[in-house]
């Protein structure tokens, strides 16, 4: 899994059916030092994430199993809210 | 996933029997205000996209998961058409 900060919402109307009711958003992958970590791409969110808040999402087929038996195409997906991490 | 834009169609006549069918689209990922960031892929079209529309893009193993690709030898689909993206930062 990776840290990333939800920067953004993405809208697509016509879509795969079994991406149905799915929220998309734009994540940025951030450093332990909340720097941008590589391009941002699209997440879904299956924990009701906000725009601004820090998340880690994981990357793979693993990103559809929140939504199962639905198999949902979909390659990154929030599955947390980070509430702090420190740094030893 | 990726957002990407359509950038033109790929047509190939020997190729998998299990991709027979499927539409094939050279894509090339853009960044959240629309500019090209990367390099091109194929992507197979599950929604009917046209050239010069921005796609999302689902790769690796999930690319199966898409409509109608159970067990086809891909890694990237187009599984939405994007109207809009909002970022604010």
């Amino acid at each position: 899994m990776q840290i990333a900060r939800v920067i953004g919402t993405v809208v697509a109307t016509r879509k795969d059916e079994n991406l149905a009711a799915i929220t998309l958003l734009m994540v940025q992958p951030l450093t332990p030092e909340r720097e941008p970590a590589g391009r941002p791409i699209v997440a879904v969110d299956s924990v009701g994430a906000g725009v601004g808040e820090e998340v880690f999402f994981v990357r793979g087929r693993e990103a559809s199993f929140p939504f199962a038996p639905v198999e949902a195409p979909v390659d990154a997906g929030i599955v947390g809210i980070v509430d702090r991490w420190d740094l030893g | 996933m990726l957002l990407a834009r359509i950038v033109g169609t790929v047509v190939a006549t020997r190729k998998d029997p299990r991709l027979v069918s499927n539409k094939l689209m050279l894509v090339r990922p853009v960044d959240p205000k629309g500019k090209a960031d990367g390099g091109y892929l194929v992507a197979v079209d599950t929604v009917d996209a046209g050239v010069g529309e921005t796609v999302l893009i689902v790769s690796g193993s999930s690319a199966r998961m898409a409509s109608g690709m159970k067990d086809c030898p891909i890694d990237a689909a187009i599984v939405g058409i994007i109207d809009t993206v909002d970022v604010t930062s």
